[in-house]
């Protein structure tokens, strides 16, 4: 073979070439009848394994018996296709002559029938589907000639689908909301009472829970309150400015239901039961029919409420 | 309270964290078989069957009656859907057993599930409405601020809600069905682990599990086997949303618990009450419904769960299953809370079995501590 030899100038010790060996269209390799069987049958798309004098079988065939020495019978028999990993080496960067261009795990791979295992590429997807015992199925090229090759690779049976499921509404805040709405639009908590029970309601609704009867009577509410309870959430929530984060149930003066709401302006563990807070708007000309009228509730600093 | 009812069958599945194996029919079909396996039945031996699980966001199935009609050998039979949030479980035994007490059937079969590795239960709890600006994240957001205002009210120490997350953790070594096992639980673990929505911390909470229970339900005329009988059973809801509503010792609860114990002539449950299987999502839920269900006065709950008498050994071992703080498939988590009363009386529950139990309390609480369902079983007759 020529060499492709090139040499650089500079002190004798830094002398370099590349220098490459290669048959001219490779070597050949007769195969014999049972390794020549095993490559035949890959080609149309099957895969056997060949019996041993005591009855094992071995995938990849081999001819001789590497446990006695003896020849192997002439006998066949397909396996398979699917397998189960046994072992497996992780690939996260292959190289230019491995069968994927994307990471793959090699395995050993029992297939099913076999007594023997056979290595193998396994394309997962990803690393963390690999496991001992994964069931996987041969991959095949659409165009075979007879090699080991003719399987690109193996992949894992179908063990999962993905199944979306989306629901659209057009969601309209019906009469109550829309007058809580209306009353938020414009910087104030609109209540109601119930003229069976008393009992004041914010946001604005037109029944009394409690009594079930129709409630007819509004009330404007101021938008200060009494923080009653809350939580400091350290899980974090597209929803939430940032963790950790309080939710707070406020009592607003003059009502007798709290309402959820976020909590700001005051660091969470220096948020207390009892803690008085009033409404932070935003600027009147950002304002919307919307809660997201109200950044959030901060301490007035007032003395705490007793509970 | 109608025609007497017994469990005479239980099965569940092991619980945990991703059954990859099987399908969602599979998975309650496993359960159904070990129950008519217990109660030594066929499925020809079923009249009819009632399945329940968590809001239909929390997998995606919408109809999961018409889905595991098959599965569940309902071919030709009534079969319905009971839907109660988190409490279903307990009230899918109840609709069963209401279907014996009420002579239309002979055999039921009762069968929750919930395959939590398919979904996220926190997104489906946490779908926000268009107009409205909530900021509840999942269940621990819901809760923590009722366990904070139990915490003032009563004034108990901060490590009472480790005490019970030990303590559950420790009975589900014994259980092996059991989702969460850790060998090696203690305080200084779970004191060590961090707070997702204070008070509760990452080692309070329960876990996210796949699993189903079952149980057969029989009249007395139909009984195969050792049967639990049923004492009582209660359901009761309440709005939640209601001025002047008490969140953290709901109505609800008291109504419920006073009525199944007057069915089962229960007059102090501390007393009259061998084991007790109760909905604890929480690890603080304990004491707060030692007070709701009457095991405690008001304010005092805490000290029965500080001074040992909830543990396996105790003189009221509450879920000696593990609880729902070690298993929570969550549609299924309060049938398993009912199943658990019934092998317990049915002497049936292997290493967690409370010696002698001949009365156990079965407890689900779901949405917002607004739907309440309760049995008592018993090993004698009524």
């Amino acid at each position: 073979m020529p060499s492709d030899a090139t040499t650089s100038p500079g002190s004798p010790e830094d002398l370099v070439a590349d220098h490459v060996l290669e048959f001219p269209g490779g070597y050949t390799r007769t195969t014999g009848p049972v390794i020549g069987r095993f490559l035949t049958e890959l080609r149309d798309g099957r895969i056997v394994g060949v019996r041993t004098a005591d009855g094992r079988t071995l995938v990849p065939p081999l001819e001789y018996d590497p446990q006695t020495g003896e020849a192997v019978t002439g006998e066949f028999t397909e396996v398979g296709p699917a397998g189960t990993v046994e072992s497996w080496s992780w690939v996260g960067e292959p190289r230019a002559g491995h069968p994927l261009d994307r990471p793959f795990a090699w395995a050993l791979i029992r297939l099913d029938g076999a007594d023997t295992s056979l290595v193998h590429a396994v394309d997962p997807g990803d690393a963390r589907a690999m496991r001992r015992g994964l069931r996987v199925r041969p991959r095949w090229k659409s165009s075979r000639s007879g090699h080991i090759t003719d399987i690109e690779s193996f992949v894992p049976e179908v063990t999962k689908i993905v199944s979306p499921v989306r629901m659209e509404y057009r969601v309209r805040p019906g009469r109550a909301l829309a007058r809580f709405l209306e009353g938020v639009a414009r910087g104030v908590f609109l209540g109601c009472r119930c003229g069976s029970c008393h009992k004041v309601y914010v946001p604005y609704r037109l029944s009394c829970p409690e009594c079930g009867v129709a409630i007819s009577e509004e009330v404007e509410l101021p938008d200060t309150g009494t923080i009653t309870t809350f939580a400091i959430n350290n899980l974090p929530d597209p929803r939430a400015p940032q963790v950790p984060f309080v939710s707070a149930y406020i009592l607003l003066d003059g009502s007798d239901i709290p309402m959820i709401a976020l909590v700001g302006d005051v660091p969470a563990h220096e948020v207390r039961q009892g803690m008085r807070v009033r409404a932070v708007w935003v600027p009147e000309e950002e304002r919307t029919a919307s809660m997201s009228n109200i950044k959030w509730f901060a301490p007035t600093g007032e003395p705490d409420a007793e509970l | 309270m109608g025609n007497r009812c017994a469990v005479i069958g239980v099965g569940q599945t092991y619980y945990t964290t991703k059954r990859r194996d099987v399908s969602i029919a599979g998975l309650v079909r496993e359960a159904a078989v070990r129950a008519l396996e217990d109660a030594g039945l066929t499925w020809k031996d079923i009249d009819a069957v009632v399945v329940g699980k968590a809001p239909d966001l929390f997998e995606g199935v919408m109809m999961p009656e018409a889905y595991l009609a098959d599965a569940l050998g309902a071919a030709g039979k009534p079969m319905m859907r009971v839907h109660t949030a988190g409490s279903v479980g307990g009230s899918t035994a109840l609709v069963g057993a209401s279907l014996i007490q009420g002579g239309v059937h002979d055999r039921v079969l009762v069968v929750a599930f919930e395959k939590q590795s398919e979904s996220n239960a926190t997104w489906a709890l946490s779908t926000h409405l268009p107009f409205s600006a909530s900021l509840v994240v999942g269940a621990g957001g819901y809760f923590a601020p009722h366990i904070r205002e139990y915490m003032r009210r009563s004034g108990a120490p901060d490590h009472i809600g480790t005490l019970v997350a030990v303590k559950d953790r420790q009975n589900a070594l014994k259980n092996p069905y059991a989702h969460l096992k850790i060998p090696q639980i203690s305080r200084e673990m779970v004191e060590s682990t961090p707070m997702l929505w204070e008070p509760i911390r990452y080692l309070e909470t329960c876990p996210s599990s796949d699993g189903a229970c079952a149980m057969v339900l029989s009249s007395e005329k139909a009984v195969t086997g050792t049967p639990a009988w049923v004492l009582g059973t209660a359901m009761r809801s309440e709005p939640i949303f209601r001025a002047g509503r008490d969140t953290v010792n709901p109505q609800g609860g008291k109504d419920c618990a006073a009525d199944v114990y007057r069915q089962a002539g229960i007059a102090d449950p501390r007393r009259d009450i061998d084991v007790a299987e109760v909905y604890v999502p929480f690890s603080w839920y304990e004491p707060m419904w030692l007070e709701n269900l009457g095991f405690a006065a008001e304010g005092e709950g805490w000290k029965l769960t500080e001074g040992g008498a909830t543990a396996l050994d105790g003189d009221i071992p509450w879920n000696a299953s593990g609880g729902v703080l070690s298993s929570n498939p969550i549609g299924a988590s309060g049938l398993i809370r009912f199943a658990e009363a019934a092998l317990q009386v049915r002497g049936m529950a292997g290493e967690h079995q409370v010696d002698g139990a001949r009365r156990a309390l079965g407890h689900a609480y779901g949405g917002g501590a607004q739907f309440f369902a309760m049995w008592m079983v018993g090993s004698d007759k009524p």
